[in-house]
């Protein structure tokens, strides 16, 4: 299912890189970054930074080296829905699918940020978000975070987004997203299972952990 | 030490909240029998005490979580301990250390012997990590020994725990593989791949283990027999949502991912029929059997694969 899913989308992947080769249908994933789409869509950069870096500030996340495939299914899911947010979800429909596979493919293609800037958290704060990323909580049936978002944070695949270096204030909107409903567009339900088990206190902590995480230098084009 | 100290304290808070939670339940609802035997719960990390012997546990959980590079003479593929026997051998249900330690020296029909505690963790290099068994003595054994028997601190000796080795399921009337392949694609496949072979990071890091092939379990392995593989699954997958799987589901995945071929069985004596005959003779075992065309054992990758 999942990952049959995914194929399709490495599929789809591979024809948008045959179309953008004829100049006829060529679509340009770096224009739309940076100039937005005649249909409305505005500059992703505007919010996303120049480098696709995200801002803290802002609470914008970086999309710069997460995989295509993760990045196309998020566009999917805010023009389908599935994940509600009222900036992204005007902007997603605003966007045929093929051009949300290509601006995908862009951001896939840049390079993660250089090291996070947010500072460690302290003491008690860092040790329990360390905790529940490397270990997790089997007494209330959560598994480390790590074991499906890698051990450093740097994502898997097109189904388990990179964390690391994200801005804490945006992991833990999407941990609320995911109790609260306004976010359920996860295979098999997976993360609401985990978000559910977590309390706010769980939340910023290894929020703020994840932030500190320097971002993975090696793209992903899955 | 603080370490006995710990273990009895620990004991005896179980022991406390066991009765009190324990006997409302009883009363109200009348026989919970779960609820009347308290889960036993191993001491936290914190507990491993600051001496010599505190380090040598230490070391233990370490090469039961990062096996291959903690102990590489005696691993052959790409599995870690903790693979199979979550939370660092901790998780009820997930065949954990605790609960192994307190009941051995034990027979084990496997082997017709009388196997002490380190002679069934050579077992476990042997077969689940398709390597070869450290020898008896060995400073991994070691290691892998003193955890155990940290995290068993306080259990009581001989007693079969709530919560030992995998779950065991009633019975199927039969296997069905072709529902099992359903169940993969649908449940599985997402994480260990369309493939079996697990899946690794962009940057190269295997996070999710493999379930079949070259790189996972051999034929000589607890978890090539169906009625441990569907007990695993039951409790433990897809990981974070234990038994959320029918038991129909969890035998007939288990046959799939376990009719599928991994490297040969150590004990292969060159006669695949004679060997399946020998240590495979169940219908929960299909090694030797032909199934999707292959014939399983006929042409697995060799045993033992560790570089020397
Ligand atoms: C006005 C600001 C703004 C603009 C412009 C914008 N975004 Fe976003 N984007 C956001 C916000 C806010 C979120 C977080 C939404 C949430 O909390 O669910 C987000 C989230 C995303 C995500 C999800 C990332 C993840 O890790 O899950 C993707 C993908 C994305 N945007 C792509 C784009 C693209 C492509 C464009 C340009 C076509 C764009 N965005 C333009 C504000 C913006
Ligand atoms: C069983 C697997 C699994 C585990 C364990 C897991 N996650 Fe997730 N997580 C997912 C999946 C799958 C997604 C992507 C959902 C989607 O398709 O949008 C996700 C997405 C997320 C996101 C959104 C990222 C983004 O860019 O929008 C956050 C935040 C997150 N997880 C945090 C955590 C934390 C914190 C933990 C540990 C407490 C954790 N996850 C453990 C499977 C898991
Ligand atoms: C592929 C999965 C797998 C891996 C990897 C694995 N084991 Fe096991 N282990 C099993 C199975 C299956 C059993 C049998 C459980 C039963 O009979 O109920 C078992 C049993 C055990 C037992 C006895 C449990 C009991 O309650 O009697 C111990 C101890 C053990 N394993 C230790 C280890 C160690 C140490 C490693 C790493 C060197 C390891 N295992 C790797 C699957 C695995
Ligand atoms: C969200 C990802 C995920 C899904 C979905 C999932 N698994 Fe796993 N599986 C894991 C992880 C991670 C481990 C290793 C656990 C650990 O190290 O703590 C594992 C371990 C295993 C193991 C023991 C180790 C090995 O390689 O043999 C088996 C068997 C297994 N899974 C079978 C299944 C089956 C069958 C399904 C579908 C019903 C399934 N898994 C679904 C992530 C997953």
């Amino acid at each position: 299912m999942g990952l049959k899913g995914g194929k399709a989308r490495i599929a789809l992947g591979g024809l948008m890189v045959l179309l953008a080769a004829s100049p006829a249908c060529a679509i340009d994933g770096s224009e739309i970054a940076r100039n937005g789409t005649q249909t409305g869509a505005p500059a992703c950069a505007a919010c996303h930074g120049d480098d696709g870096g995200g801002s803290i500030e802002g609470g914008f996340p970086r999309l710069a080296g997460l995989s295509v495939g993760y990045l196309t299914h998020e566009l999917d899911s805010f023009g389908d829905g599935s994940r509600e947010n009222e900036t992204m979800g005007a902007i997603a429909q605003a966007l045929t699918s093929d051009e949300r596979r290509a601006v995908a493919a862009y951001y896939a293609g840049l390079p993660a940020p250089k090291a996070a800037e947010a500072s460690a958290p302290d003491g008690a704060i860092s040790s329990r978000g360390r905790n529940l990323a490397e270990t997790g909580d089997w007494s209330r049936g959560v598994p480390a975070c790590g074991q499906c978002h890698g051990p450093a944070g740097q994502g898997v695949g097109a189904a388990f987004p990179a964390l690391a270096g994200q801005p804490a204030a945006y992991l833990m909107a999407q941990l609320s997203a995911w109790k609260t409903g306004t976010r359920h567009n996860d295979p098999l339900g997976l993360m609401k299972g985990i978000a559910d088990k977590l309390s706010d206190q769980d939340g910023a902590a290894v929020s703020a952990y994840y932030a500190a995480l320097p971002a993975s230098q090696v793209g992903d084009s899955r | 030490m603080s370490l006995t100290r710990h273990g009895a304290a620990s004991l005896a808070t179980v022991l406390a909240l066991g009765l009190t939670l324990a006997l409302p339940q009883i009363g109200a609802a009348g026989a919970d029998r779960e609820g009347a035997v308290p889960p036993f719960v191993p001491p936290p990390d914190s507990a491993i005490p600051d001496d010599d012997l505190g380090k040598v546990i230490r070391l233990g959980e370490h090469i039961f979580h990062d096996t291959r590079n903690q102990a590489p003479a005696f691993v052959g593929n790409d599995l870690r301990c903790t693979n199979c026997h979550l939370d660092r051998g901790r998780l009820g249900h997930s065949a954990p250390l605790w609960a192994a330690y307190v009941t051995y020296p034990a027979y084990r029909a496997k082997n017709r012997h009388v196997n002490t505690f380190a002679e069934r963790l050579q077992g476990c290099f042997r077969y689940s990590m398709n390597g070869k068994a450290p020898p008896l003595g060995d400073p991994v054994l070691v290691a892998l020994e003193s955890y155990a028997a940290f995290l068993a601190h306080g259990a009581p000796v001989g007693v079969k725990l709530p919560g030992q080795g995998y779950p065991k399921l009633t019975k199927p009337k039969g296997l069905d593989i072709p529902h099992g392949r359903e169940v993969y694609a649908a449940k599985c496949a997402l994480c260990h791949g369309e493939n079996g072979a697990g899946q690794a990071s962009s940057d190269g890091t295997l996070v999710f283990p493999p379930l079949w092939g070259g790189r996972s379990y051999n034929w000589g392995a607890g978890m090539s027999s169906v009625v441990n593989a569907a007990g695993f699954i039951k409790a433990n997958m897809p990981l974070g949502q234990g038994n959320s799987l029918t038991d129909a589901e969890a035998w007939d995945v288990a046959a799939y991912i376990d009719s599928r071929e991994r490297p040969q069985d150590p004990r292969f004596t060159g006669d695949l029929a004679a060997t399946r005959a020998a240590h495979h003779d169940s219908p929960y075992d299909f090694y030797g059997q032909t199934v999707d065309g292959v014939t399983l054992g006929a042409q697995s990758s060799p045993a033992g694969t560790v570089a020397r």
